[in-house]
Order: C-alpha cells, then sequence, then structure tokens
C-alpha cells in the first residue's frame, strides 16, 4: 500500500514562497516523477513528503492517514539521496541493515533480509567493504538496498542518478524501472533530466516555481503539452516554438511543432533555409535551421541516410496534424 | 632556476634548523624547571651551578612528604576529568543542534558564546566568591568542575560545531529516514563520525581544565585545592625556593606533557579547528 495525496501543501522560507498550495495525489503502485529546471520546487517537494522539510500549510495522507506531524522515521518512507548518503564508519552488511537494527529486529532476520537485498543488487561480494572502498554504482546500490530492506510503503528517490556517468546512469535507470515492475511499490522519482522522466515514469508531474504545470503520463505530455513551458521541456530535441505571422496563419498566438514531425525536402517546401550544424547520430541527424524566418534556428530530425552539409538550402514542411497551437496566455488550444 | 635550488637548499637545511631552533626555545623553560627540581634551593640560585651540580631528589621527597602532593593532584584529576565530561555532555547536543537544525539566531547565539570568553576574569571575580560562599560551595569539587566547564563550554561547542559541519546533512537526514530518533543520531551516526574532533576537543578540555589557575587558586583553600594551588601555595613570603617551586611545578605539568606527547595529532588536528581537513 502507498497512496500518497498532498492536500493544497505549500512552503515558504521566510517571506519567500518557494510552493505555493498545491494539490496531488500518488496512487499505490505508481512511478511518479518529478520533473521541472534547478529551482522549481521539486525536491523540496520530496523533501515535505518524507518529513525532512514542515509544511507551511496544507496536508499530506499517506494510505488515508494523516503524517503531516508525523516524524520521517515514522511515515514508513525509505528515500535515496542524490549523495548516496551512507554511513561512512559501516559496512555495507551494516548500512544495508541499519534501519531494520533500529526497529530492533532479531539479528538472524536481518541478516537474511541483507543477503536478499545484496543478491538483487549485486552486492554479495561487497558486504564486508565500507562505502569508501565502493564506486559511485556500487554506492548508489547499496543506497537502494537500504532503501529495499525496510519493505516501505513508498520510494522516494531524490536525483540519485545524478552524480553517476553517462553509461551506469542509463544501467541503473533500467534497474530502478525493474525494480519498480518487480515490486510494484509507490515510487517518487525526483530529476531534472527529461529523459529520465520519460523513461521511468508511469505519471510525470512538471513543476515550474513550484507551481505544477501538468500531471500526465509520458506520452499525454508529449503529445498533448497543456502550455508551452511544458511543451518546450518535454521531448528531446526541444520543441520548436514560434510567434508571429506563421502562429497568426494557424490561429494561434505560439505555435510549435517538434523536431521529427517537420519534414524535410531540398526542393520544394513550406519553409526555406539554411542548413547550419548538422548532428549525425548515424540512425538520425539533427540538423540546425537558420535564416528561416521563423526563429533563430530550428531543429529539424531527419533519417541519418539523408545527407545534408553546412551551408545546404533545406525546405522544411511540418507535418499540419502535429501542429501545437496554444493562446497568449501559452495555454494549448485544442 | 636558482630561486628553485636556493628554496631547495632551504627546505633541507634552513627549515629544519630552524624548526630544531624555535623547538628548543619553546621548550628550554621546561628544560629549566625540570633541571632545577633537582637541584637544592641554595644551588639554583648559584651561577656556578647553572649546568653543573649534584643532583638531589629532596625536593620531591620534600613534597610528597610536607605537602601531600597526591591529594592535589587528586582533585587536579577530579575536576578535570569531571569539568571534561560535563563540557562534552552538554556541549555536543549544543553543537549538533547548532551543526543540523540551524535557525537564525544560531550564529548570534555561537557569537554571544564566544563574547564571553572577552569578559575580563577579573570583572566577576568578586561576585563569584561571594555568590560560592553564600551558598556553601566555596571549596568544593563541585564549584570547581561547574566553573571550569562553564568557562569552557563555549570553547568546546564553538570547535565540535565546526567539526559537525564537515559531516554531510544527508547521512544525519537518511538516519531519520531509517527510524533513527535524536538520541540515536548523535549515539550511532554523529559520535562515531566526529569522533576524531570529540577526541580533540576533549583533550583539549582536559588540558585547559588541567592549566586553569585564576579559578581554581581563588575558589579553593584545601578541599578542593589542585595543582594549581599547590604551586602557588610555594611562594614563601621569606622568598622563592627554586629548586622546591620546579619540583611541585614539574609533578604539576608532567602528566599533561606526557599526555600531550601522546596524543600530539589530535591536538594539532584540535587547535587547527578543523581548517585543514
Amino acid at each position: 500500500m502507498g497512496q500518497i495525496v498532498l492536500d493544497k501543501v505549500s512552503k515558504s522560507f521566510g517571506d519567500v514562497e518557494v510552493i505555493p498550495p498545491l494539490d496531488l495525489t500518488i496512487e499505490d503502485g505508481e512511478f511518479t516523477v518529478f520533473v521541472g529546471p534547478s529551482g522549481c520546487g521539486k525536491s523540496t517537494l520530496l523533501r515535505m513528503i518524507a518529513g525532512l522539510e514542515d509544511l507551511t500549510s496544507g496536508a499530506i495522507a499517506i494510505d488515508g492517514e494523516d503524517v503531516t506531524e508525523v516524524p520521517p522515521s515514522k511515515r514508513g518512507l525509505a528515500m535515496v539521496f542524490q549523495s548516496y548518503a551512507l554511513y561512512p564508519h559501516m559496512t555495507v552488511r551494516k548500512n544495508i541493515g541499519f534501519p531494520l537494527r533500529m526497529e530492533k529486529m532479531d539479528q538472524a532476520e536481518i541478516d537474511k533480509r541483507v543477503e536478499t537485498a545484496a543478491t538483487s543488487l549485486n552486492l554479495m561480494d561487497y558486504l564486508d567493504r565500507k562505502p569508501g572502498q565502493l564506486s559511485g554504482g556500487q554506492r548508489q546500490r547499496v543506497a537502494i538496498g537500504r532503501a529495499i530492506v525496510r519493505d516501505p510503503s513508498a520510494f522516494l528517490f531524490d536525483e540519485p542518478l545524478s552524480n553517476l556517468d553517462a553509461a551506469l546512469r542509463v544501467g541503473m535507470r533500467l534497474e530502478i524501472s525493474e525494480m519498480h515492475e518487480r515490486m510494484q511499490t509507490t515510487m517518487i522519482y525526483v530529476t531534472h533530466d527529461q529523459v529520465e522522466a520519460m523513461t521511468m515514469a508511469n505519471k510525470i508531474v512538471v513543476l515550474q516555481a513550484g507551481v505544477i504545470e501538468q500531471v500526465g503520463s509520458p506520452l499525454d505530455l508529449y503529445h498533448k503539452p497543456q502550455n508551452v513551458f511544458v511543451a518546450g521541456f518535454i521531448g528531446s530535441p526541444k520543441m520548436n516554438i514560434f510567434t508571429g505571422p506563421e502562429a497568426e496563419k494557424q490561429g494561434a498566438h505560439t505555435i510549435g511543432i517538434r523536431p521529427e514531425h517537420t519534414d524535410v525536402s531540398m526542393t520544394e517546401g513550406t519553409w526555406k533555409g539554411t542548413v547550419g550544424v548538422a548532428e549525425h547520430l548515424g540512425s538520425d541527424t539533427f540538423i540546425h535551421v537558420h535564416n528561416t524566418g521563423l526563429a533563430d534556428m530550428v531543429t529539424v530530425r531527419i533519417s541519418g541516410d539523408i545527407s545534408v552539409k553546412h551551408g545546404d538550402d533545406i525546405y522544411l514542411t511540418p507535418q499540419p496534424d502535429q501542429i501545437h497551437r496554444f493562446d497568449a496566455q501559452g495555454l494549448r488550444i485544442e | 632556476m636558482a630561486i628553485v635550488a636556493q628554496s631547495s637548499k632551504f627546505s633541507s637545511y634552513g627549515r629544519p634548523v630552524l624548526a630544531w631552533g624555535v623547538g628548543l626555545l619553546f621548550f628550554f623553560p621546561i628544560f629549566w624547571m625540570v633541571l632545577t627540581s633537582f637541584k637544592t634551593d641554595a644551588d639554583a640560585v648559584k651561577p656556578e651551578y647553572l649546568f653543573f651540580f649534584t643532583p638531589t631528589l629532596d625536593n620531591y621527597l620534600n613534597m610528597t612528604d610536607n605537602y601531600d602532593y597526591w591529594r592535589f593532584a587528586r582533585n587536579s584529576v577530579i575536576t578535570s576529568v569531571s569539568a571534561t565530561l560535563f563540557t562534552l555532555f552538554v556541549s555536543v547536543p549544543a553543537a549538533y543542534a547548532m551543526a543540523f537544525n540551524p535557525t537564525r539566531a544560531t550564529k548570534d547565539v555561537l557569537m554571544w558564546m564566544l563574547s564571553t570568553k572577552m569578559l575580563p576574569a577579573a570583572a566577576v571575580l568578586y561576585p563569584m566568591i561571594f555568590l560560592a560562599k553564600g551558598i556553601g560551595l566555596y571549596d568544593t569539587h563541585i564549584l570547581i568542575i561547574t566553573v571550569l566547564s562553564l568557562i569552557n563550554l563555549p570553547i568546546a561547542i564553538w570547535m565540535l560545531f565546526t567539526y559537525f559541519k564537515e559531516i554531510p546533512k544527508d547521512i544525519i537526514e537518511a538516519g531519520k529516514m531509517d527510524g533513527v530518533n535524536t538520541w540515536g543520531e548523535i549515539k550511532e551516526i554523529l559520535v562515531p563520525l566526529a569522533w576524531g574532533g570529540i577526541a580533540s576537543t576533549a583533550l583539549l578540555i582536559f588540558i585547559f581544565c588541567w592549566n586553569e589557575a585564576y579559578w581554581t587558586v581563588r575558589l579553593t583553600t584545601i578541599d578542593a585545592a589542585t595543582l594549581s594551588k599547590l604551586i602557588e601555595g610555594n611562594r614563601a613570603p621569606e622568598g622563592l625556593f627554586f629548586g622546591r617551586l620546579s619540583a611541585v611545578s614539574t609533578a604539576a605539568v608532567g602528566p599533561i606533557v606526557v599526555l600531550g606527547w601522546f596524543c600530539q595529532k589530535q591536538l594539532v588536528q584540535g587547535l587547527t579547528f578543523g581548517a585543514v581537513k
């Protein structure tokens, strides 16, 4: 069980309101990702759920029980920190078993649980080492192990992969996703990386300046961004967003078109431009087109087979049913 | 190149010579005190016996026979150990609270505590004596322990605060998530992690307590008198008996010198206040 309900939760530091009152429900078993730029309040929100940060107003309920005044240790949640936050003076075995020892669990049961967790995380060979003798990836596994053994009602992850190198990050991302598939426990995951959000989440919560911009499944957010901010934030490379005559032609203040939804031709099309940088990834090529009169630069994704080079003239045609239209307030027009 | 060669020449010859020079300069008074303690009072003031004399143990033997050195030493141990433990008992939780749950007032509180060290002790001497006599605590262990604790608390809290600040907050928060209460955070996480810092703080406070003379001399007569009082008591009206005084002083500083010798590393760490990691 692990349904988490935030009811008009807000947070101020002194006179600065970092999170205006917000409501959010995270269903039991859901993998929810809080995503947004640095300083958007996503970590603060997670820490409020954890109990590490007091609420300025509002209430938090876990499985229907109000936990607003309950200390972190009594909320039944486990947290994985960006810095791993392992106890440097304890071995891996003691680190993983620590929360169980605090529960005054029987030593034999602790040993059993620690070994089960260590086996599932490939840590059996490292049980008697101290955190200082482990690599970053191993340390993060220990931190996850320490969270798993408690069998919490929900896991909280605070940018857990930010300190790892790119290759390891992809691997750990998969491991955490698999862990969720296997355990079906509620997970809340904070990240600024929208690729992590898209690949891992059942539900994404996009935050900006403490305000929820949109809540939805990854594909909802991709196909139907509710506003210009979400449109620009979700998707890689970023959506091309223009205002001006082209937008007005579409009956909108602002329009957006994703790089992968633009057709390219060397001879004819809606917009003419000049190829700036072409980034060849092999399977795809991202071309940055200048002098279209739409924006400084338009990014287009084309098949890797098409050969283009710097300075070529090129014609772009947006796929009409893939144009996103927004009004003067930046809200989506259906 | 010439500069590099010069500086390396200085490192290999000049620096050790300088270090030894400074070291010997600092050590000389101790050496002289120890040397004098083996002279008779008469020999101690005679220039011809400066370095060459017939050593005698009389000063040490008289000391235990006449002044009951061991009683003073016992009082020093009781008051210094108790004051150190009490100081830690108060300062560890205080520094923990300020390092991990700071409020807007934390910085001011720290500065205020430090400012109490700027108060001239003489300014409160008579109030303290009247107060101590008034409540019947004059010349008692409890009074000396209290006073030693109070004068050392600010420095202990500052030192521990500096050490605790170096512990990542995440680790303490991980503890909270793992079901540890406040006492558990201190016992299971903070103390093991800051053990070196706590040990050097304890050591320094112990040395300060042991060496303290201003208050221990003035707030005791017999029952709680420490070694500082013993040294002070050897000022005879008819002049100083240097041999005897040196023996008493050597016996008073001896334990602390030995302790300091074995704990050099912790002491240096303590004195640099965590400035070098």
